[in-house]
């Protein structure tokens, strides 16, 4: 789990890309936020690096981003693999 | 021909039977969000070169921050335009946090400032310098860096003159294309080596913007974002003109990253030099500001709506007082007579102590006392 509360973006994707640099493919990282810009920027970030995005929750007072790391994350040199969250 | 196709790969990786398999060129793309850089990037692309995006977060940058803390902002779209111009253009962008290291930059600019507190030009040789080690790393292996640069977009920092010195101070030398003048400047490592053709680069200069909208047009974007001003808030004369205020006061040229957020928040009066009130203008901004109510002495009006304050610097009572009819101004009280404030200092009960005070009128404040 990831603390970004209080942070405002861009420095949630920055934590979430730093976490997820030292995880594995099929892993996941629930991040908890409440800047309402990670609505549009995890995603996004998580689109062009190959992560999924499981779940984004948004309660009274948080978003809760849940991520499964992507195999194309350790593939540097390859193609960005493109997924999205969406249906 | 065969010479060049040839080298545009590098026989970095080998596949397992230990025979080279050819892999792409690497490039470094610097995106700021903005149309040169999302230009100059697609242009190496297009030329089978692979790309990767690099932003820098110097704590700075105009994204996000105020619609996120603004109520009022919020439906406002808040796209990063950096990664949504690397989901435009199909590549990886790192952001990498750089606030720490930024701080000498901004606080002693080589170079000087341009009109406002930006050091653009000590900027450009410290972002391609931060590209470059990121960049040649042992695992990322780039072979060489872009930006979107415009020989006489920007007055100071964009000039003839000053794109050989970005390449130099910075370390990155030849190995640093701006593809958007790339016919306008020696030519670079990439194009000797063949690794893109020169002849299919640009001679962009000047401060005009058409030749870049001609190209965006030809290459299918639409949708793209031109800040006038610049990238960051330095660019920006009031949020400077509250940067040096803090340095004046303080008596030295340092901040943390909290202080510069806080400058991008609310309406900043100083009333005597050795404090200065913070007052949120609308609920979003009230709320961003109790976030630090540990840090500093807050004022709320609670007989009236309206009106949350943080009141930077050592204060007496006295002084927490002259600041509570200041606040009150701003409450829906400011034409009462008389307006409860309830007073809290770091470390007491969060319930403070309650003093009613009657509101400043707008001739008792005068316009000096604004930063
Ligand atoms: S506008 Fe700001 S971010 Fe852009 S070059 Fe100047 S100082 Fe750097």
């Amino acid at each position: 789990m990831l603390d970004a509360r209080r942070l405002l973006c861009p420095l949630p994707v920055i934590r979430t890309q730093d976490r997820i640099a030292a995880l594995t493919p099929g892993d996941r990282l629930t991040v908890y936020c409440t800047d309402p810009g990670v609505i549009h920027d995890i995603p996004a970030w998580c689109r062009i690096h190959g992560h999924i995005v499981i779940e984004c929750r948004e309660t009274d007072d948080e978003i809760i981003i849940v991520i499964e790391v992507g195999v194309a994350a350790l593939n540097g040199n390859s193609t960005t693999t493109v997924q999205s969250d969406k249906g | 021909m065969e010479a060049i196709i040839g080298s545009l790969y590098t026989e970095r990786h080998m596949n397992n039977t230990h025979t080279p398999m050819p892999t792409p060129r690497k490039a470094v793309a610097l995106i700021s969000g903005g149309l040169d850089s999302m230009l100059a990037a697609r242009v190496i692309a297009d030329q089978g070169v692979h790309v990767e995006g690099i932003n820098f977060y110097t704590g700075f940058c105009v994204e996000g921050h105020t619609h996120a803390i603004r109520k009022k902002d919020r439906d406002k779209d808040k796209r990063n335009n950096a990664l949504w111009v690397a989901e435009q253009l199909g590549i990886k962008l790192h952001i990498i946090d750089v606030i720490e290291e930024y701080k000498d930059v901004v606080i002693n600019p080589r170079h000087g400032y341009g009109q406002h507190l930006n050091p653009c030009l000590d900027c450009k040789v410290f972002m391609v310098h931060k590209a470059q080690a990121w960049a040649w790393m042992e695992e990322h292996q780039f072979d060489f860096i872009i930006t979107g640069e415009v020989i006489g977009q920007r007055p100071k920092s964009q000039r003839k003159a000053t794109m050989p010195l970005i390449a130099r101070e910075s370390g990155a030398d030849d190995r640093l294309l701006r593809p958007l003048s790339a016919r306008n400047l020696p030519p670079t490592l990439p194009e000797k080596e063949g690794w893109v053709d020169r002849e299919r680069l640009f001679d962009f200069h000047g401060r005009s913007r058409k030749p870049q909208i001609e190209l965006a047009a030809k290459l299918g974007f639409e949708d793209f974002s031109q800040p006038s001003g610049g990238c960051c808030f330095l660019t920006d004369k009031s949020y400077s003109k509250r940067l040096a205020d803090l340095w004046q006061s303080r008596g030295r040229r340092d901040y943390e990253f909290d202080d510069i957020m806080l400058l991008k928040v609310g309406r900043h009066l100083r009333p005597r030099p050795h404090y200065k009130i913070v007052i949120g203008r609308e609920e979003g901004e009230n709320n961003y500001l109790s976030g630090y109510r540990h840090d500093f002495p807050t004022i709320k009006t609670i007989s009236h709506k309206g009106a949350f304050a943080l009141v930077d610097g050592e204060v007496t009572d006295d002084d927490l007082r002259q600041a509570a009819a200041i606040v009150a101004r701003y409450s829906q009280g400011r034409d009462s007579d008389q307006v409860q404030t309830q007073i809290t200092r770091p470390g007491q009960p969060v319930c403070g102590y309650i003093v009613t005070v009657a509101p400043m009128s707008g001739d008792e404040i005068p316009s000096s006392w604004y930063v």
